[in-house]
Formats: structure tokens, C-alpha cells, sequence
């Protein structure tokens, strides 16, 4: 069936306009428009209606409706969400921020080529740069990345460009292992190596002593993450700047952002660059994406001309009477510099930048500290009420949100536990004995503000349950 | 004529708005069961933070007004028409948008049990399948967050295909036409490629004596758009496959222009092995002002390796959906041993996909066919209205049919009366319009590039030629005119060299305090 009802996305699909349009073309059907296409690859009408795109025929929005909603209703929503982490959190998204980024104006709006006419979005931009940029303590930031682990690939091929000639980079065993995979792939086609700092089996923090032995004039950046993989604050993160920085090795820090409520900022500790999931600023954890990869840097020309991404900036209209913002710097992109840009990126996270930048906007000074002292609080409750429970976490040092809890002693295996909390209708922690098999039956545990005392008490009386009945 | 005139509101910096103490959100109190047990806050003191951020103080209704008012000085597809080249710039339906915020997707943890998101994951394998019938590929990968990172994920597949097959070191080259985007030569970069630039023709096809005498030995892959970033068809397509394939060089399909050719050719079977589609382009995501967009890849399996039974795709980094029959469970296979890697932590950008996937599903076969035809309808019906229009002229191609784009030149007007393809967008956006792609693609001077796309109204269209025939007539009576638009938006033409220079570039906020206080010279 040829579908020729108008469409309700496609205005010139009545009769009236299509006529008006092939006359002044000059053609009598719209095919004679694809003539240039060679026989042997034109599609028929028919053979191509009768791919499996679709249901095979157009919907209506109700029709479309019926059929996704009866697809999600196969998820399994979790209240309390599960008490997982790992560089994604469930946060709580104040309504404000999902009404700022549905308006139109923002939503449907391009890359911000034309200044005048997108000033608003330019400033929206500019503000989440410079909000960004006093959590951080770090004097530039740009308009985001995909999420945290293309920005510490890209912040690691940058220091491969600032510290030209050394070709080693080295990455703590404590950080994400998901991370390292992506800064694998990115640096591989360029033949440098990645040397892994082992960490400290006994307090979860990067063994200094190793990253000493390890450190020499080859190498370009030394990066740490913290809280670290497992949720540790590593105290010695101050040092290990200054031992990268005595070598002239670019000192690169990962966040997450919510623990800078009570933990230093990369700019104290006197970060060269600094990257981190945003994430956890206002957006959903959607599976995956759409994340927002924070970058910042200090300010030194040698680091901006080699910073990757777009970048707002202020300045003023040509006869000087207002304010007005622009695109700066833009002599490192892609769409100027082609193959020798810093980077590809193009599309980054725009919206997800200004979603952030209300949120930001909505804590404002205080409420950064507020929200990391509950999640602080909330964490370490958590992890007190487990030892009453014969359970134990598996690292001394400091934490800050999440931390690994060993089944081993129990004698249960992690699966096991993970089925029995599903019966109880709750999603435990994150398995991690596959990225560290020395740690065996661990998994890692995470609580934000919406895990509350009460959730908690739920999932350790229901671990309790299931080492009580399978424990040894 | 519209009679434009956006919001010009002077909305102060953030910064300056607010006052002390005030708070846009309350965070809960933590509970005193909690308090009492933990006891204070032990955070190693060489980590722990001493004073707080300088962040604003506003109340919530302060933070709404602030960006509401922001967003009044914005201009998207909502607004009108966006005729951004090459950006695929159409009307993003609602009901997407609606079902991509639904709470059964937002809240799922990427690494929660696969058994818990069983309707997101049929979801996700149902839209590798029709992207997969879309572009006559085999398997389709929804792992890239965006356009250019697709291509990124396509050129590392590109350099592990020549990689297993033992051959990397001497397949060093990409070749990429001049009219390409620049994030086609910046991605070859980046998978360790040296680019080799070949010229397009006058007839806007490849110039296939100067493809010939690159090709060769050194061939690692080809990176091209069809229909071309000029909006043409290249005609030339099948001869290009077969001389790549016969060097053993992969080629690989740009899909930024797929709008143009949707159900009447697919990249599968022109002869491409690699394609990447952008979702906020073609399948009506909205671009978000620069993202978040979704760039899946889709790849045609010829064997790589028969004896270890290598296929393309197993090649592909990132993550993919399969359906297990012995369970009937969707799952999510992770890289494999021969892949590229991982290009992001986790899955992909699920928001653009969701909205995708339901573009496609309302659309069905019939409807993605009518949204190309009425695409090119649009283009070829501007053209027409812009033919013989004194000022401008159109490079390239002459005679022959637009696909979803045309570019405009607004060179005879330059030349003449000194009035630049810049000049001519500013007056665009007097007018209430978004201006067109300028100074893209390079090949052609003070180009005009132009893509209404077939949710554009054919009376907006037709304003718009209006206007620029105004414009043309403006810049031969009073070349000095031009010169002092836009007039009708927020703000008048910004001082892009001030911005950019060193003694006064303002990246943040806190840039500019240290630059008040003499800390940045």
C-alpha cells in the first residue's frame, strides 16, 4: 500500500504543495529527481517497502506508543535503585534541569555557528565552563566530551602533543578498568605505551614506591582517578602530582564531581589537566549515555593549544556596547585544522553541558558540600552495618561514596548473593572479581542521596538473610 | 517579510545575579541514626577541601528565570527554519522525546543485570536490524556517542582489518576528497592515517584520473559522502568500489548525507564496507546546540580471516546487542578478542537511539522513502528559485539534480560589491532565518551551503529565497549595508577577533576575575 495521506512531519506532502514544487522544478514525478542514481544500485519501490524496517508500514504516534510501552514494561525498575556505581550513579535530577533542556530554543538548536543569533546558548555554555571550572579550580574547560573515558583518552593523547617525544603514559590499576580499555584503544594506533601503577593490596590507594620505580624521562602524564575504582580518597594525590611534575610529566587528575563537595579540587592539587563524569550533575543514568565528559585545564598556552573541543568564550559586539560570546580558539578544530586538529570531536554533549550548568547553578556554593556530606554519611553507615552482618570491606584507606565488600570469608559466591537480593527486590553492587581476580567473590557498593538509611537497612537485612542461609 | 526581532534581554553572567546564602535546592538533612554512628567526617586532611566553590547563590525561581531567558536569546528548529548544510537540521518530533525521558529507560544502570532491561535491549537489537536494512549493511553497532566518533570507530576497524591481515605496515594511507568534512581527514588522524587529499571534478563526481593515481599499495580505505557534501550524487560510485577493493583498501561510507538518498540507494550496495549513520541527523534526534548525538556503524561481513572464521564486524569496536535463542534473552556482547577496543565506558548515547528508534518505527519503510523524496523535492524546488539570481551562483554540477543539499556561492557579490557569504548570513538571521552552512565546503569560495530537509514548509522556503534576493539587491545599491547586520538579534555582530585575542580571551568566569586582578596578563 503507497502510503498518500499527508504526513504530519513532512509539510509539502499534500497534493497542492508537491504539484506547486514539480512544476516550477520541471518534472513530472519526484523519482525523475533520483535519475543520476545507477540502475544497479536504485532501490524499487517495492523491493524496498518489503525490508524489515519498522512494523513495515507507517504509525501513528499512538500506534507507536502501544508498542514501546509494551517493550519497557519487560525493565525491571529498582526502588532503591541498585547500590551500584562504578563511574555512573543514580542521582537524583531535579525537575528544573529536565525543563531547562526541553526548551525548544536549546533543544533543537545547532552547534552555535552563528553568534548572534545563539547568544543564549552560547552563555548557557559559557556559564556551565565556568561553574565547572570553580568546582575544579582549574582556569579552562571546555563544552564536554562524551563522558569520562574519551576524555581521558583525549587529555592523554594531549600530553602525548604537550611533552612531545616522550611516549609513555602511566595509569593506576585503582582506576576504572572500563576507562582503561578506552584509553587503550585511542592510544594504540600510535604505538605508546601505558604502563599500569600497581596499588596498595592492603589500602586500595596507587603504591607511590611503585609509581617512583616506574616514573622516568619517557614519561608524558601520570594520571590517578579519585575517589578512586574503589571509592577511595587517595591521600597521597598531592604527592604524586609533585613526583610527576619533578620529571616534567603532565599530572592529570579524574573526578567525580559530587565527592568535590568535601575533597580537594584538582586545581589545589596542582592538576595539569582534569577530566571526570558529569553525570552525576542532573542527568539520567540512561544505560550508558547520554553521559558528559568533563575537561579542564590550567591556564598555560602551551596546554591550550593542544586542548581538544570547543570552547566559549566572552567578549564584546564589534561596536563594543554589549556583551557577547564566541567561539574562541577554534584554530585546534577539526572543521579548521582537519587532519591536523587536536581531535575529531565535533557532536559532543552540548545539552547535557547546560543541564549541568543548571544544576550547578541550583546547589550553588553550598550545596556541593551538603550533598557529598549525605552521600558521605549515608556510605559509611552503610559499611558499619555490614560488619555486623560478618562482612567486611575488603580496603582500609578512607572512602568516600562506594566501596568493594568481600564475600570470600562468607563463603558465598557473589552470584549467589546477587539472585537471592533480586528475590528480595533489590540490585546489589557491581562484581569487580573479573577486572581483579585477586580480590575474588567482591563486589563494589555505592550509595548516593537516593539511597536512604532506611534502603539501607533494607539491603543489610536482606544480605544478612542470604549469608545466614548460604554462608558457611 | 518576517518581521523579525529575538529576545534582547541582557541577561547578566550568572555570576552576577543571586545573593549571599540563598539556595536553588535543598539537600536532605543525612539521618541522625547515620550521624550518630559515623560520628564526623574523616577525610584525610591533605584531601579534604577547605573552602567552598565560588559558585552563585540563587534561589530556584532565580535559576528559571535566568535560563529561560537564556533560552529566549537561542534559535533552533523550533523557532524556524535551520537550513545548516550537511547538518541535517529537521523538525524532532515530540513523541520521541517523550518515550526517550521515560523513567524505565533513564533510571537503568549500564551495568546492571542484563535479565532487568530486557525491553530496552529488544528495543536496542530491533533498531541494529532496520539500520542495518536501511543501509544494506550486516551488522550494525550502536556503541559511537556521536557522528565523528562513528567514524573514528570506522577508521580503527579500518587499521585492525589491514592489522589481522598482516599488512598494516604497509597500508598507510586514507584517501579523502577535498569536499569532505573536516572530521574525516581529523578521524583518519587520529587511527594513525596520512591523509591524501584528491580534487572533485567540475560535474561534482570524484576527479577519477586523480583517484587512480593515488591508489595503490599504500590504500588502507577511502572515506567519502554519497550524495556529496555538494549535494550530488556521485555517479562514479560502483568504479571506485571496485578499484579500492582490488588495492584490498576498505571503504567507508560517511552517512552524514544519508538523508538525501534513504530508500532509493543504500551504501551496502554501492559497494561500501563501513558506513556510519548520525541518528540526530537523519532519524530526527535533536542536535541539543552541539549534542548529544549517536553515530552507530554499519558493516558489511566479508571474511577477514577464513581459517579463524574473522569476519569485518568482529573487528568493530564497542559493544553490540544478540539474542540468545537457547535463553531468549537479549544480552550485551562486549569487544571481542579481534576488536578495536572501546570508544566510550559504556553502551551508547541510549537518548538519540530511543528517539531513532521511534522515528523509524512511526516511519516504517514508506515513510523513510517519502522523507527522502520530499527532501530532494525541497532542494531542487529552492535551486530553482535561486537560479539566475544576480550575486549568486552555483558551482559545480550544473544541469544536474540536487539531493538533499545545494550550495550556493555568493562569490559574483564578493567579487563585485565586496559583500561576503558571511555578510549574506547575518541578513538571513535579520530575517528571522538561521543562515545556511558558510564557507563549507571549501572548494567553494563564499559558499552558501544549503539543507532545508523535508520538514521545511515550501512557503518558509520560498521567504527565504525572497530574502535572498533582497539581500543581493541591498548589497548592489549599499554595499555598506550588509556590513552592519544582524540588527534584529540579541545582540549585533560579535567581535570574534577580540574574543580570540590573547591579552583578552575569556574562556570562564574565573579568567576573567584573574585577568581583573593582573594574575593573567
Amino acid at each position: 500500500m503507497v502510503e498518500t495521506r499527508p504526513h504530519p512531519w513532512i509539510p509539502g506532502s499534500t497534493e497542492e504543495s508537491l504539484k506547486k514544487m514539480l512544476d516550477v522544478i520541471g518534472v513530472k514525478s519526484i523519482t525523475e529527481l533520483f535519475n543520476d542514481i545507477p540502475r544497479e544500485v536504485l532501490l524499487g519501490e517495492d523491493e524496498w517497502n518489503r525490508l524489515e524496517i519498522g512494523v513495515g508500514r507507517p504509525l501513528s504516534e499512538i500506534e507507536a506508543k502501544e508498542i514501546v510501552d509494551e517493550k519497557l514494561a519487560k525493565n525491571r525498575v529498582f526502588n532503591p535503585p541498585p547500590f551500584m556505581g562504578g563511574g555512573v550513579y543514580p542521582h537524583y535530577v531535579p525537575p528544573i534541569v529536565k525543563y531547562i533542556i526541553s526548551r525548544g530554543e536549546f533543544l533543537t538548536a545547532y552547534t552555535p555557528y552563528q553568534a548572534e543569533i545563539s547568544q543564549g546558548l552560547m552563555q548557557a555554555i559559557f556559564e556551565y565552563q565556568s561553574m565547572m571550572a570553580e568546582l575544579l579550580e582549574m582556569d579552562i574547560v571546555n563544552a564536554s566530551m562524551y563522558d569520562w573515558s574519551s576524555s581521558i583518552a583525549e587529555a592523554v593523547l594531549m600530553a602525548f602533543r604537550v611533552r612531545k617525544g616522550r611516549r609513555k603514559i602511566l595509569l593506576p590499576a585503582n582506576m576504572n578498568p572500563l576507562h582503561k580499555r578506552v584509553v587503550e584503544t585511542y592510544v594504540k594506533p600510535h604505538g605508546l605505551k601505558l604502563e599500569t601503577i600497581p596499588y596498595d593490596r592492603e589500602l586500595g590507594t596507587v603504591d607511590v614506591e611503585a609509581l617512583k620505580s616506574m616514573i622516568d624521562n619517557d614519561t608524558a602524564a601520570v594520571y590517578i582517578q579519585y575517589p578512586n575504582f574503589f571509592g577511595i580518597v587517595e591521600d597521597k594525590a598531592k604527592a604524586i602530582g609533585e613526583i610527576a611534575h619533578e620529571k616534567q610529566a603532565l599530572f592529570i587528575t579524574g573526578v567525580y564531581p559530587v565527592a568535590l563537595g568535601i575533597l580537594k579540587p584538582p586545581g589545589e592539587l596542582d592538576a595539569d589537566i582534569a577530566v571526570g563524569e558529569g553525570q552525576s550533575l542532573g542527568l539520567g543514568m540512561n544505560y550508558g549515555g547520554p553521559h558528559l565528559g568533563i575537561f579542564a585545564i590550567k591556564y598555560d598556552m602551551n596546554l591550550v593549544r593542544q586542548m581538544p573541543g570547543r570552547i566559549i568564550g566572552l567578549t564584546t559586539t564589534i561596536d563594543g556596547g554589549d556583551k557577547a560570546f564566541a567561539m574562541v580558539w577554534q584554530a585546534r578544530e577539526q572543521h579548521i585544522r582537519r587532519e591536523k586538529a587536536t581531535s575529531n570531536i565535533c557532536t559532543n554533549e552540548a545539552l547535557m553541558a547546560v543541564a549541568a550548568a543548571v544544576y550547578m547553578a541550583l546547589l550553588g556554593r553550598t550545596g556541593f558540600r551538603r550533598l557529598a556530606e549525605l552521600i558521605y554519611y549515608r556510605a559509611h553507615y552503610a559499611a558499619s552495618r555490614i560488619s555486623e552482618i560478618g562482612l567486611r570491606r575488603v580496603f582500609k584507606a578512607e572512602f568516600f561514596n562506594e566501596f568493594p565488600i568481600s564475600f570470600n570469608e562468607a563463603g558465598v559466591k557473589y552470584s549467589v548473593i546477587h539472585e537471592k537480593l533480586l528475590e528480595h527486590g533489590l540490585h546489589g553492587g557491581l562484581y569487580i572479581g573479573g577486572y581483579y581476580p585477586e580480590l575474588g567473590e567482591t563486589a563494589l557498593y555505592a550509595f548516593t542521596e537516593l539511597h536512604s538509611v532506611k534502603a539501607i537497612d533494607r539491603l543489610i537485612e536482606a544480605l544478612g538473610k542470604v549469608i545466614r542461609e548460604v554462608g558457611r | 517579510m518576517n518581521r523579525f526581532r529575538q529576545a534582547r534581554n541582557w541577561e547578566p553572567l550568572i555570576f552576577e545575579l543571586g545573593s549571599k546564602g540563598r539556595i536553588g535546592f535543598l539537600v536532605p538533612e543525612p539521618e541522625d541514626v547515620a550521624k550518630k554512628r559515623v560520628g564526623s567526617i574523616d577525610i584525610p586532611p591533605e584531601m579534604k577541601r577547605t573552602r567552598d566553590p565560588e559558585l552563585p547563590e540563587l534561589s530556584e525561581v532565580e535559576v528559571v528565570r535566568h535560563f529561560t531567558n537564556l533560552s529566549q536569546a537561542s534559535y533552533g528548529v523550533d523557532n524556524g527554519p535551520v537550513p545548516l548544510g550537511s547538518c541535517t537540521m529537521k523538525y524532532n518530533p515530540r513523541i520521541a522525546w517523550e518515550i526517550a525521558g521515560d523513567p524505565r529507560i533513564v533510571n537503568l544502570h549500564p551495568l546492571q543485570d542484563e535479565r532487568t532491561v530486557q525491553g530496552l535491549l529488544e528495543i536496542l537489537y530491533e533498531l541494529q536490524k532496520w539500520l542495518a536494512n536501511i543501509t544494506g549493511m550486516d551488522t550494525c553497532i550502536l556503541h559511537p556517542a556521536a557522528g565523528a566518533h562513528g567514524e573514528l570507530a570506522g577508521v580503527l576497524t579500518i587499521r585492525r582489518y589491514h592489522e589481522v591481515k598482516n599488512q598494516l605496515d604497509k597500508k598507510t594511507d586514507i584517501i579523502i576528497p577535498d569536499s569532505a568534512h573536516g572530521t574525516n581527514p581529523a578521524s583518519a588522524a587520529m587511527a594513525g592515517f596520512r591523509v591524501i587529499e584528491i580534487p572533485s571534478a567540475e560535474d561534482g563526481n570524484i576527479d577519477m584520473e586523480a583517484l587512480k593515481s593515488v591508489v595503490g599499495e599504500s590504500t588502507a580505505g577511502l572515506m567519502i559522502t554519497n550524495p556529496s557534501t555538494l549535494g550530488l550524487f556521485e555517479e562514479h560510485i560502483l568504479e571506485i568500489a571496485e578499484l579500492l577493493h582490488k588495492h584490498d583498501a576498505i571503504i567507508y561510507y560517511d552517512g552524514a548525507n544519508l538523508n538525501g538518498i534513504m530508500g532509493y540507494a543504500r551504501p551496502g550496495d554501492m559497494g561500501f564496507d563501513i558506513a556510519h549513520l548520525n541518528i540526530h541527523k537523519t532519524f530526527g534526534a535533536p542536535h541539543g546546540g552541539g549534542g548529544p548525538g549517536a553515530g552507530p556503524i554499519c558493516i558489511k561481513d566479508r571474511v577477514v580471516d577464513s581459517e579463524k572464521n574473522i569476519m569485518l564486524s568482529d573487528l568493530a569496536p564497542g559493544y553490540r546487542v544478540v539474542y540468545d535463542e537457547s535463553t531468549g534473552l537479549y544480552r550485551v556482547k562486549g569487544p571481542g578478542e579481534y576488536s578495536a577496543g572501546l570508544l566510550k565506558a559504556f553502551f551508547g548515547n541510549i537518548t538519540p537511539l530511543i528517539w531513532g528508534y521511534v522515528y523509524i518505527l512511526s516511519m516504517g519503510p514508506q515513510g523513510l522513502r517519502r522523507v527522502t523524496e520530499h527532501a530532494v523535492l525541497i532542494t531542487n524546488y529552492f535551486m530553482k528559485l535561486m537560479e539566475n539570481v544576480k550575486g549568486y551562483n552555483i558551482p559545480y554540477g550544473r544541469g544536474r539534480f540536487r539531493k538533499h543539499e545545494v550550495v550556493l556561492s555568493a562569490q559574483p557579490m564578493t567579487d563585485e560589491v565586496g559583500v561576503t557569504a558571511e555578510d549574506v548570513a547575518k541578513g538571513l538571521l535579520d530575517a528571522g532565518f538561521y543562515a545556511p552552512t558558510i564557507y563549507f565546503p571549501l572548494i567553494v569560495k563564499e559558499a552558501l551551503m544549503t539543507e532545508f530537509t523535508e520538514t521545511e514548509t515550501p512557503e518558509n522556503v520560498e521567504k527565504y529565497a525572497e530574502r535572498l534576493k533582497e539581500i543581493s539587491k541591498i548589497a548592489y545599491s549599499n554595499p555598506s549595508e550588509p556590513k552592519t547586520w544582524p540588527r534584529n538579534t540579541s545582540v549585533g555582530r560579535v567581535d570574534v577577533l577580540k574574543a580570540n585575542h590573547p591579552k583578552h580571551v575569556t574562556p570562564t568566569w574565573r579568567v576573567h576575575v584573574r585577568r581583573m586582578r593582573g594574575e593573567i596578563q
